[in-house]
């Protein structure tokens, strides 16, 4: 599926605080769009506010940060239009994770270490589609593991038995579950190993192809994202100062931000750019 | 081999090897964490060490910097045998010293940061007076580019950035007056736009100084450019050493090509999703 220029969940003039003393702006008038089946990538530095906007997009922000801005839509599948930010109680807990699910920084610690894998799967099932048989749950479970690539026979398995990489697959597994049309994936890998994480993007990407899911993902990892995002958006201190596809941001970026953030990553196989070593070379070898 | 003068201020690791026993249970097991390494440093060169976590990157940090006993194997100190304990051990400690990777976990919250560099200066220089220490403790700052110093030599590790205590752990690294340093993977908890910033303080005070550097990463990237030599781990062994340009633009071993390709390029835009979308 490829992505085309249906909206799946729009963003407009979202304001963000944290109501501390004195109150942080967290978030300031942000707007997103995010299309049908795309990705779109969302990057900056730690503190710039983009795990917090995450959390606003899916209603997930508790005391003291408060929304005190902004609206924010979302487009389903059948047509009808949902405002996320009026919803309550009992229809924001049919939204969550049906519609919208996500995947949470260092989710790999986020499992419950006392529940079996197959315990917090069927959780997701008993939770959300009451009327499921038992035997179908089972079903749909085994399926999802085979999904992510984890072997189904690890149902039975406790969190610490299975390795970080396995620990995230189950973590993608539990956000896929209720075929949900975003996912939101907060530094999904950033813990993992390059070769794991690798293999975890190429299924994250397999899987968006499949189920046509659109994907927000939050990094500040800016080269992975140019490699993998249709459109990037980049924040600055609360604000997005940048949005185009992933070419136009990495061939043309405009913002002095953009640019600073490009040229803090060394290019692995092409020339050396700002990294050049600095000091004069006290060796007589071939170090540049 | 080279004789002793020729040796004289390089650090050798002889045919490391670390194992360490597991327990499961009632059985035991042996973990062999690193399997015969032997490098050596050499004033003004850096040397990385690559690979993915478990591959024995820190157990060889922590072996050099004697923090570990290795099960076999010798590190060489100017061509002689180290110290492990006494006055030979004092004098490797200030010769050799470490940067870890926490910048948060490594500097006490309870001192100031004069206190952090004055000590390891009373301690390696027993004779010096307190403005000598103190004088000392300034320049090691303004060497990092902390400056003003007086400003930042009494506030806490809490009141500075993540950048600037990974300064500090620097100067504390060279107070003693080290020749070498192992820096375990000392830019990956910083943020990005600062990490560049750190790792050319440390290029610059190599070269000045001609430390030894020994640079744990997993970030292929920063290896090739700021290092001389590379050397790749995999399962506690060396799998491909050599001059950094070379192991990655012209890589030997397998998993060396494996790791390249596992590093997100800028330049592949669009090539992974085409492919997953052909059927891969």
């Amino acid at each position: 599926m490829r992505p085309d220029a249906q909206p799946v969940l729009t963003a407009r003039g979202v304001f963000i605080e944290y109501e501390v003393d004195p109150p942080v702006k967290a978030v300031r008038n942000a707007s997103l769009t995010l299309h049908r089946g795309e990705i779109l990538g969302l990057a900056g530095e730690s503190g710039c506010g983009k795990t917090t906007l995450a959390y606003g997009l899916n209603r997930l922000l508790k005391a003291p940060a408060l929304m005190t801005a902004g609206e924010v839509t979302f487009h389903d599948a059948d047509g009808r239009d949902i405002d996320v930010v009026e919803l309550r109680d009992e229809s924001l807990r049919t939204f969550r994770w049906d519609k919208v699910s996500m995947v949470f920084q260092g989710s790999m610690n986020s499992l419950n270490p006392v529940m079996s894998i197959r315990r917090q799967l069927h959780d997701v099932f008993t939770t959300h589609r009451p009327g499921m048989r038992r035997r179908e749950r089972e079903a749909r479970c085994a399926e999802l593991l085979g999904l992510v690539g984890v072997d189904p026979s690890r149902l039975s398995s406790f969190p610490h038995e299975l390795s970080g990489g396995m620990r995230q697959r189950v973590m993608i597994a539990m956000a896929l579950a209720l075929d949900p049309q975003v996912m939101i994936m907060d530094e999904p890998t950033t813990a993992l190993d390059v070769v794991v994480q690798r293999g975890i993007i190429r299924e994250i990407m397999r899987l968006r192809e499949r189920l046509g899911f659109a994907v927000i993902f939050i990094t500040h990892d800016l080269p992975l994202l140019i490699e993998i995002s249709d459109r990037i958006a980049i924040m600055l201190e609360g604000e997005i100062v940048e949005q185009g596809t992933a070419a136009e941001v990495y061939r043309a970026p405009r913002h002095d931000y953009t640019k600073r953030l490009l040229a803090s990553f060394p290019s692995l196989r092409g020339e050396r750019g700002d990294f050049v070593r600095r000091g004069a070379d006290t060796t007589t070898g071939d170090a540049a | 081999m080279r004789d002793i003068r020729q040796r004289a201020g390089i650090l050798e690791a002889q045919h490391l090897v670390k194992d360490f026993r597991l327990r499961d249970g009632v059985r035991l097991s042996t973990l062999h964490a690193v399997k015969d390494v032997s490098f050596s440093l050499e004033p003004g060169r850096t040397v990385a060490l690559v690979g993915e976590s478990g591959s024995g990157k820190s157990t060889i940090a922590r072996m050099m910097a004697k923090l570990e006993t290795p099960s076999s194997g010798r590190v060489i100190i100017d061509g002689k045998p180290s110290a492990d304990r006494g006055r030979g051990l004092a004098q490797y400690r200030r010769d050799v010293q470490m940067v870890f990777q926490d910048p948060f976990g490594s500097l006490n919250p309870f001192h100031t940061i004069r206190h952090h560099l004055e000590r390891p200066l009373r301690i390696h220089h027993p004779g010096w007076s307190s403005s000598q220490v103190r004088n000392h403790a300034h320049e090691l700052l303004e060497r990092v580019q902390l400056t003003p110093a007086s400003r930042f030599a009494d506030r806490r590790p809490h009141e500075l950035s993540g950048g600037q205590r990974q300064r500090v752990a620097i100067a504390r690294a060279l107070a003693p007056g080290a020749r070498f340093i192992v820096a375990d993977e000392p830019v990956s908890m910083l943020d990005v736009s600062i990490r560049l910033g750190v790792l050319n303080l440390l290029a610059d005070l190599q070269r000045e100084e001609r430390l030894g550097v020994l640079y744990i990463t997993h970030d292929l990237a920063t290896a090739r450019h700021f290092s001389d030599e590379i050397l790749v781990m995999l399962r506690g062994e060396i799998v491909e050493r050599g001059p950094s340009d070379r192991v990655i633009l012209d890589p030997q071993h397998e998993y060396t090509k494996t790791l390249l390709d596992a590093a997100a390029d800028p330049e592949n835009l669009g090539m992974l999703r085409d492919e997953v979308r052909n059927g891969g």
